[in-house]
């Protein structure tokens, strides 16, 4: 529960302006957005995750070596399961297929 | 070291741990509380305590809001669900925390609808797909997670989700500071202010723990060399005399905290004249509860709450471990009638809790060396 888990933005809700479609190591959840409403991400950009709410911006260095941190804690398995477990919507699990540091390269320093 | 070689900058590492038996003065012993849970877990996973210094002792604070909640407040959530005939909602981390008459997972075997969820959000979202049942979601947490709860709420009244409703056991860190501070038997010298409620509240809150209790706090990353620059900024002051608020963990932390996320807990959340915390007892304005403009959102407005009091068992000393007085391997229960697989004090409740921590790093560690030796021999 006090994970925090870092994501990049993949894309916007069109209908529901404060959700977001991120992406974490290959897997792509909708959370919602409305704690960063006086300085919304864009897409592209890195937040940290916490209970299915992006909590602050933080850069893709950041977010990297976040994913290294849960690794090293042994919170990885756990991470993913929380992200697989955000039920806002059934969209399939997706694997990333380009070079974007939240696909392979999070997923390698997950495993 | 353990596991120093999956350290980052093990340079910058050994630089930091240079520095810090530097800083410390040969004759002073120094009493650091690390507040948060999160960085208890990453200190004992990170064999923090090899590095440092012996007259360098953390001590491990009330940030595990799974351990600090009283067993009363399990039982009461679980008796309105199944009385009410409710979806009884949480976090996975509570699914095994010993109620009076069993855990909410014991509870589902039994018959009580209970389903995890990893957010507010979900609990909200099965109400909307449920519009025939009632989903009470059980919320726990500090500040980092409080404010995800008054947004779901903020949402559940917008859309007219009437189905849905929260039993509030949301607490603050703050006040149970001031709590261990005002205890009398207290010996500490400075703080690791925690990580992630910070980035919710900033830095300003702690600053009459610097002022009025002369007590340094630096709020901390989570990696090692976060934590070890932590001590390191710490120990500048001690020695120079000084107490103020510093942001070791600036990446992530603004000094004035997230004001989205605290003006939507004002617009829902109201402090309570007091609340109970396992292991400290009553904390006046220690915890938030739903404002009248929510009731109708709100379980314990909502529900008939039969107010469950237990009492922490007399002979578990949480309470001391909390505080520091003692060691989690002090206190008479631990490791025996005291374990993770049966916890009976808060602090074993869950994996951040110290002496839970203690136990699955230290305690397995040298039970498993003796189990070696004297095979050996």
């Amino acid at each position: 529960m006090c994970l925090a888990i870092p994501g990049r933005i993949v894309s916007l809700v069109p209908d529901e302006p404060h959700l977001g479609v991120v992406e974490v190591t290959g897997v792509r959840r909708r959370v919602d957005l409305g704690l960063l409403i006086n300085d919304m991400p864009k897409i592209g950009d890195w937040v940290l995750i916490h209970v299915g709410f992006a909590m602050s911006k933080i850069s893709e260095k950041d977010a990297v070596e976040q994913m290294h941190l849960l690794a090293i804690l042994g919170e990885g398995e756990a991470a993913m399961t929380e992200v697989r477990g955000y039920g806002l919507e059934e969209i399939a699990e997706f694997r990333s297929t380009g070079e974007s540091p939240g696909g392979e390269k999070g997923k390698r320093l997950l495993q | 070291m353990r596991y120093v070689d999956e350290f980052r900058d093990p340079e910058l590492i050994t630089k930091a741990s240079e520095e810090i038996r530097r800083l410390a003065e040969r004759e002073r012993h120094y009493r650091i509380m690390e507040i948060c849970g999160g960085h208890t877990h990453a200190i004992y996973r990170f064999g923090l305590k090899d590095i440092l210094p012996d007259n360098i002792e953390l001590i491990h604070g009330p940030g595990c809001p799974v351990c600090v909640l009283p067993m009363g407040r399990i039982d009461d959530g679980l008796a309105i669900a199944q009385k009410g005939d409710a979806i009884f909602a949480a976090f996975g981390d509570m699914m095994r925390v010993p109620g009076t008459h069993g855990s909410p997972f014991e509870h589902k075997a039994r018959g009580t609808d209970v389903r995890i969820v990893y957010s507010p959000a979900d609990a909200l979202q099965i109400a909307r797909k449920n519009p025939e049942r009632h989903v009470i979601f059980f919320a726990i947490g500090f500040e980092t997670t409080a404010p995800s709860t008054a947004l779901t709420l903020i949402r559940a009244k917008r859309e007219g989700v009437h189905n849905f409703s929260v039993f509030c056991n949301h607490v603050t860190i703050v006040p149970a500071i001031r709590a261990i501070l005002d205890s009398p038997d207290m010996r500490l010298d400075a703080f690791i202010g925690p990580g992630h409620v910070s980035t919710v509240i900033g830095c300003r809150p702690y600053e009459w723990i610097a002022r009025a209790e002369g007590k340094p706090v630096v709020t901390s990353g989570f990696e090692p060399l976060d934590l070890l620059q932590s001590i390191v900024m710490l120990l500048r002051q001690l020695r120079a005399g000084e107490a103020k608020v510093e942001n070791q963990y600036k990446r992530v932390v603004p000094w004035e905290g997230n004001l989205a996320a605290l003006k939507a807990m004002a617009e829902v959340f109201e402090l309570r004249p007091h609340f109970e915390w396992r292991g400290l007892g009553f904390i006046s304005q220690s915890a938030l509860r739903i404002r009248k403009e929510y009731a109708e959102w709100d379980s314990e407005q909502r529900f008939d709450v039969p107010e469950t009091r237990v009492a922490d068992p007399k002979a578990a000393q949480c309470g001391e471990v909390l505080k520091g007085v003692l060691k989690p391997a002090q206190c008479k229960l631990f490791g025996k009638e005291c374990t993770p697989e049966h916890p009976i004090g808060a602090l074993m409740v869950s994996s951040e809790g110290s002496c839970a921590a203690y136990y699955n790093y230290e305690y397995r560690k040298t039970a498993s060396l003796v189990t070696e030796i004297s095979s050996v021999a």
